[in-house]
């Protein structure tokens, strides 16, 4: 077999990005877009936040956020108590119709929800079983010294990215930010979804004591994904400052 | 170079028995799923019900002490005598003006004696009373107490027939909805005739609503008027979810 011209090798010593950390990570990029629009759009059908195990229209809010037509809506008629003490909790009924396209919505929520938790466990499994996270996620104990942590940070607060190489040898703070979304981010999002199954807790009641109960499962939902919105914008301004097309090619061809 | 390819081959082959156990799964899926797989949105709601179904098994869900109930606010239909135009809409105001005592739930299809319930003859079954959180698709959730007559005691007094697979349910608001048998003979899937001890309130659902706790909250119908056990998956046409957008299975 003659040696292609067209194959590139790589300088000495640089990895290259495997072929099923590629596949994952685009996999991954589509259910994040995707979980993302649909989150949105389920949040704005209710955009009050609380704490607890129950929260609506008719008690207090954690947080308002101000994302949509149904922010600070009260059409509601007179409440009516439930018992016979006063203060106590009360019904009402909605004499609106609100935006809601959770049909569509929370569909897609799900079937991307998949997308991300099925690719997502192969890729754990296969990142463990061969070391990928040990030889290029983790950081290094002797890269934890507080001089090369404080010239990380240095850098990066300067804006002075170092080019790409175009394989799996990442810097510091890159490792410290992709470990965390991995490890803690990523379950954390999963989690606290499941925590907003009744069908699931029904199962693993244990979810939300864990998280103090589905109010509050919902609203640590919500702030994990605006972390993780906050490192897709990082991940993507350091990809475009480091060499994009280089990166791009490094993630898609694997050069 | 070598190791590179070896790597590749063996992913190759990962996704190749990734792809070959999904078939295999999705040739199944027409023996326990319900064919709502209409796009690939309601595909997604299928395996997921199919994934809750193989995984999760039969369990209560978490029942509250009487200091945790909540306001609750009424959404959707809350009067339909007054938002149906129609001869369903004139039978409920009817009804309502005789305390109900001319309502009756009506159990046929798949069952041996079918027959229609009055209001106190369902209050004849053993209650259950349980505090349950109503999860709204919506994103809210409210506690409340429910006392009803479980669903399985209503479904064994008419007995249904071993062909039995789902139970479709429908409205005096005219909306048709169907759960499966697993959740039509769970413990806690009662025929609610109360709310926090009185008489469940005109808006919440009077005289009889439905209580599915594993399934959010619009499965749990408001104004039941017919139940009909069925051997196959009925989408219920326009008056049911599927055909109007929305998932069938919502154990989420």
């Amino acid at each position: 077999m003659t040696d292609r011209p067209t194959e590139r090798i790589p300088a000495k010593g640089a990895e290259r990005h495997a072929a099923w950390v590629r596949i994952s990570h685009w996999i991954v990029t589509a259910s994040v877009f995707a979980l993302v629009f649909s989150g949105f759009e389920i949040l704005m059908v209710h955009p009050r936040l609380y704490w607890g195990n129950a929260g609506n229209d008719l008690t207090p809010a954690l947080l308002e956020l101000p994302i949509s037509r149904n922010y600070k809506h009260r059409g509601y008629d007179q409440p009516r108590p439930f018992f016979a003490s006063s203060g106590g909790p009360v019904s009402a009924s909605r004499t609106y119709d609100i935006f809601n396209q959770n049909g569509w919505g929370r569909s897609l929520h799900f079937l991307s929800a998949w997308l991300l938790v099925l690719p997502g466990a192969v890729y754990l499994l296969v990142g463990l079983l061969r070391g990928h996270f040990r030889s290029h996620l983790w950081p290094r104990m002797k890269e934890l010294s507080p001089g090369l942590v404080r010239r990380e940070l240095v850098d990066h607060l300067r804006f002075r990215i170092p080019p790409a190489r175009g394989g799996p040898r990442y810097g510091l703070l890159q490792k410290s930010a992709y470990t965390f979304v991995v490890f803690v981010a990523a379950p954390l999002m999963i989690l606290t979804g499941l925590t907003m199954s009744p069908a699931v807790t029904s199962a693993v009641p244990f979810l939300l004591r864990l998280f103090g109960g589905y109010q509050s499962a919902r609203t640590i939902h919500f702030f994990t994904s605006v972390v993780v919105v906050l490192f897709v914008i990082a991940h993507v301004v350091m990809v475009a400052r480091s060499g994009f097309r280089r990166q791009i090619r490094a993630m898609t061809v694997g050069e | 170079m070598k190791k590179e390819r070896l790597i590749t081959r063996r992913g190759a082959i990962v996704a190749g028995v990734a792809a070959v156990g999904g078939f295999v799964v999705a040739r199944r899926f027409p023996k326990i799923l319900p064919p709502t797989c209409g796009n690939v949105l309601r595909a997604g709601d299928s395996f997921t019900y199919g994934a809750q179904r193989a995984l999760l098994g039969q369990s209560l869900v978490r029942e509250y002490a009487a200091s945790d109930v909540t306001s609750f606010p009424a959404t959707g239909t809350t009067d339909p005598g007054v938002k149906m135009k129609s001869e369903l809409g004139e039978a409920y105001r009817r009804m309502q003006a005789g305390a109900f005592a001319e309502w009756r739930l009506s159990v046929e299809g798949s069952v041996a004696r079918p027959r229609a319930f009055s209001l106190a003859e369902l209050k004849q079954f053993s209650p259950r009373t349980q505090i349950t959180r109503h999860t709204c698709e919506e994103g809210w959730t409210a506690i409340a107490q429910w006392t009803g007559v479980p669903l399985s005691a209503v479904l064994d007094a008419v007995g249904i027939l071993p062909t039995a697979r789902f139970v479709v349910y429908s409205a005096y608001d005219d909306w048709i909805d169907s759960i499966d048998l697993l959740d039509a003979l769970h413990p806690q899937t009662i025929l609610a005739y109360g709310m926090n001890g009185r008489d469940l309130p005109l808006a919440h659902g009077a005289p009889v609503r439905l209580r599915v706790e594993r399934q959010m909250g619009y499965k749990s119908m408001k104004y039941l008027r017919r139940l009909v056990v069925t051997d196959r998956f009925e989408d219920g046409g326009e008056k049911g979810n599927i055909q109007t957008g929305w998932a069938w299975y919502t154990g989420i």
